[in-house]
């Protein structure tokens, strides 16, 4: 195949994804009897610099969220408990670090540390359960999620300083936090220190999926467990680590906005980012590149949806519509495309072979 | 097409299938005397009230219905996490088409919404062949953003709605017998062991029951008799556990599976109807809460059956109206409830000769009993919790018992048969 033919392929998905998405917020729009042109002038809106800066502070919460989820999803472990994960860990590295037990940067690092531990043990549940007791981790960690919600509340209601109606852990203290990056000087708003460990965690993530033995054994129990067994891979010891390691990364998630703007958390802490990121690592296919293109694009989406009330008074869900789309026809495009790729190969393969004059029988078809 | 199927796949004999129906209701009857058991030591006497059985019944039939639609589906053989998403559609559609144009119309819709989106979940699934969980995840997202963004649209400028509720809606019929409601409550009174108890139950079916709660029961014993006992619902099964001999035998085995999974969406409408026509006075954007998924749990937990997953459901059910019921005692005596059932569960683990499992049982069947002895109450946000743990619990005890249909969740392509 040649390359301008390849490249093509792997742009066509999410093209068609993206006008599909847009063809039904467009006729959602239609039926509703809302401003069509009004919606898609704003979403193509160019952002202004205290838009850019709040797009890139959420492209790095989704990216972490994205890459927890994707760990356990190359393995075909269906982690949909980000959330409970990265809200438990928020808070108790928020209760930690505001405790200020340690000095200074050293409190920051324990609290981060904190996090990562409360989170992969937290995952570490639903892995226990799944390989000690067959319980499918699609169920455990949803009621995990539930759990954590809860026990975020009563855990707060303990330790929490309230203020009118707003409960939060200690701030964190002074020398702890973590500073900001100044991008635009008519920015009120800056890019969070810790955002940039996203781009650790990215680098991290493709090292581990493509140059260590861990990341090759993941692989290989995720594309066929039997022939990861065959070649010696523990796949039950290989569930537990996945469901650490993609806790310890959800871990991470709430830390950036905590660090660098509310220090602490509390009842107004933002939710939501754990499920997002399962679409950010759909969209992205599970690939370290991937996932921050889906990231980035989520962001943009929804801080563009920011604007749509009152520059085109149009409901922000309509934005959540188009994500779930964008989601579903991503894939759909994808195993189309994957279809007709096989269907190309095969003409491929089949018209060389006809050239040689010897054909062997092709027997096996891929699909 | 007539000759399709003949000899049956290796289902269960008549006689085990008795024996099946009839510990189906030893269990239920156990659970029950345990139950009134412990309201009598701990005197928590909401425990077995009407008025908490009632409570229960409303919170328990949205679960069934999100469960039985799940059962449907993966009975053909796909899984459906977008049950969420399909209830979603249903309580708006219960909102919608229930406000204008009244109790019918409001059921019909919700059912119709969420067939909606099943056909989006049979569509992903079934015809382009893609993951069954990435589907239902995307539809669960859909329909949330749909529901916001409509019932903003909606109700909005409506009296007594908002942005993200819907006026008050029509009731569905209620039944009332009084002439055995009254005397069930005054019995019901006396708090005597297992009588009162008993009352309470003849009064949940004969005081202010919903007609669209008795039409929910019925469906279960209309799954139970199609899916088991018809040509049709046989066909349905063998597309669940190997599609490649069902259509080697000339089933339709796509066909089958997108009916099912409509039916799967159908019922998931019908719960989240449920929820906003019944359990509560109208609809409100959130108003699922989860229960979808806690209905997925029930059909695990149930074994991929009816009775089991109705079983599991009216253990979520019970969890979750108890602490609305003089929450922090009633749940605080039911912490005695799951330590005797874990030394129980000790017991026969122990006769079972499995020491390992007879031990973690009395293990934490103690620590609920210290639980139980040490306080008086239990925090809020632990009867909160109650559900959850208990699915959690649940599933750790049993799924080691569970045989889910062997093709359940795999994507099956035309022609696979060879």
């Amino acid at each position: 195949m040649s390359l301008a033919r390849r490249i093509l392929l792997a742009l066509a998905a999410p093209v068609l994804a993206f006008v599909v998405a847009g063809a039904v917020a467009s006729l959602v729009l239609l039926i509703s009897g809302d401003d069509v042109g009004g919606f898609w002038s704003v979403m193509f809106s160019m952002p202004r610099h205290r838009n850019i800066v709040s797009i890139l502070n959420t492209t790095a919460v989704l990216y972490l969220s994205g890459v927890a989820a994707a760990i356990g999803f190359r393995m075909n472990l269906f982690n949909i408990g980000v959330e409970g994960q990265y809200r438990l860990a928020a808070f108790a590295a928020g209760a930690f670090a505001g405790a200020a037990w340690l000095p200074g940067w050293l409190n920051t690092i324990a609290a981060i540390v904190v996090a990562m531990v409360v989170g992969a043990l937290w995952a570490a549940v639903a892995g226990l359960l799944r390989v000690t007791r067959g319980v499918s981790e699609v169920i455990s960690t949803i009621m995990l999620n539930a759990i954590a919600g809860s026990l975020v509340t009563y855990l707060l209601a303990k330790v929490a300083l309230t203020t009118g109606n707003s409960r939060n852990t200690r701030p964190i203290p002074e020398g702890s936090r973590v500073g900001t990056v100044k991008l635009f000087s008519d920015s009120p708003t800056e890019v969070y220190g810790l955002s940039l460990v996203a781009i650790v965690v990215g680098v991290g993530f493709w090292v581990l999926l493509n140059r260590t033995r861990f990341g090759f054994d993941l692989r290989a129990s995720g594309a066929s467990e039997s022939a990861a067994v065959a070649s010696g891979v523990d796949v039950r010891k290989m569930v537990v680590a996945a469901m650490l390691l993609s806790g310890a990364v959800a871990g991470l998630v709430g830390l950036p906005s905590m660090f660098s703007d509310s220090y602490s958390y509390g009842s107004a802490f933002q939710t939501g980012l754990g499920f997002t990121g399962i679409a950010v690592a759909l969209l992205g296919r599970n690939n370290p590149v991937g996932i921050a293109f889906g990231a980035l694009i989520f962001a943009f989406l929804s801080e563009q949806a920011t604007l749509l009330n009152i520059l085109a008074g149009v409901s922000p869900d309509i934005v959540d519509v188009t994500q779930g789309v964008i989601v579903l026809a991503v894939v759909v495009a994808y195993e189309i495309v994957r279809r007709y790729r096989v269907r190309l190969e095969q003409a491929q393969v089949a018209g060389e072979l006809a050239g040689q004059r010897r054909t062997p029988l092709l027997t096996e078809e891929r699909n | 097409m007539s000759t399709a199927v003949t000899a049956p796949p290796p289902v269960e004999a008549p006689a085990e299938r008795r024996s099946r129906g009839l510990r189906f209701g030893l269990y239920l009857a156990g659970g029950f005397v345990v139950l009134c058991l412990v309201r009598v030591i701990t005197g928590a006497d909401e425990l077995t009230s009407s008025g908490t059985l009632a409570v229960t019944l409303t919170a328990t039939m949205p679960i069934a219905m999100a469960g039985l639609g799940g059962l449907w589906s993966e009975r053909a053989g796909v899984v459906n996490i977008g049950l969420e998403g399909m209830m979603i559609m249903g309580t708006l559609g219960a909102g919608y088409f229930g406000f204008h144009y009244g109790v019918i119309a409001g059921i019909v819709g919700a059912v119709l919404l969420g067939v909606a989106g099943a056909g989006l979940h049979a569509l992903a699934t079934v015809v382009f062949g893609i993951d069954h969980i990435v589907s239902g995840v995307a539809i669960n997202i859909i329909a949330l953003g749909v529901s916001g963004f409509l019932a903003e649209a909606w109700f909005s400028d409506l009296e007594g709605g908002g942005p993200t509720q819907s006026p008050p809606l029509p009731t569905p019929f209620e039944i009332n017998i009084d002439a055995i409601s009254g005397p069930a409550n005054t019995l019901e009174g006396k708090h005597w062991f297992l009588i009162s108890d008993l009352a309470s139950v003849v009064e949940m079916f004969t005081k202010n029951l919903s007609s669209l709660v008795v039409f929910a029961l019925a469906l279960f014993f209309v799954t139970q008799w199609v899916l088991w006992r018809t040509r049709f619902g046989l066909r349905l099964r063998s597309c669940g556990e190997a599609p490649a001999a069902a259509e080697s035998l000339g089933i339709n085995v796509y066909r089958y599976k997108i009916i099912a999974v409509l039916i799967s969406g159908g019922l998931a409408g019908l719960g989240g109807a449920l929820l906003s026509m019944v359990s509560s006075s109208g609809f409100q954007v959130g108003q699922t809460n989860n229960r979808g998924y806690i209905g997925l749990a029930a059909m695990i937990f149930g074994n991929w059956r009816p009775s089991g997953l109705f079983m599991g459901s009216a253990l979520f059910g019970y969890t979750q109206a108890l602490p609305f019921r003089q929450g922090t005692v009633s749940v605080h005596a039911l912490l005695l409830l799951v330590a005797l059932l874990l030394v129980a569960i000790g017991v026969v683990q122990l006769l079972r000769k499995r020491r390992v499992q007879a031990i973690g049982a009395f293990a934490f069947g103690v620590l609920f009993l210290l639980w139980y002895l040490v306080t008086d109450i239990v925090p809020r946000d632990f009867t909160t919790m109650a559900p959850y743990i208990t699915t959690l619990l649940v599933l750790a005890l049993a799924s080691q018992r569970l045989r889910m249909p062997a093709a359940d969740g795999q994507v099956y392509r035309k022609g696979s048969a060879g």
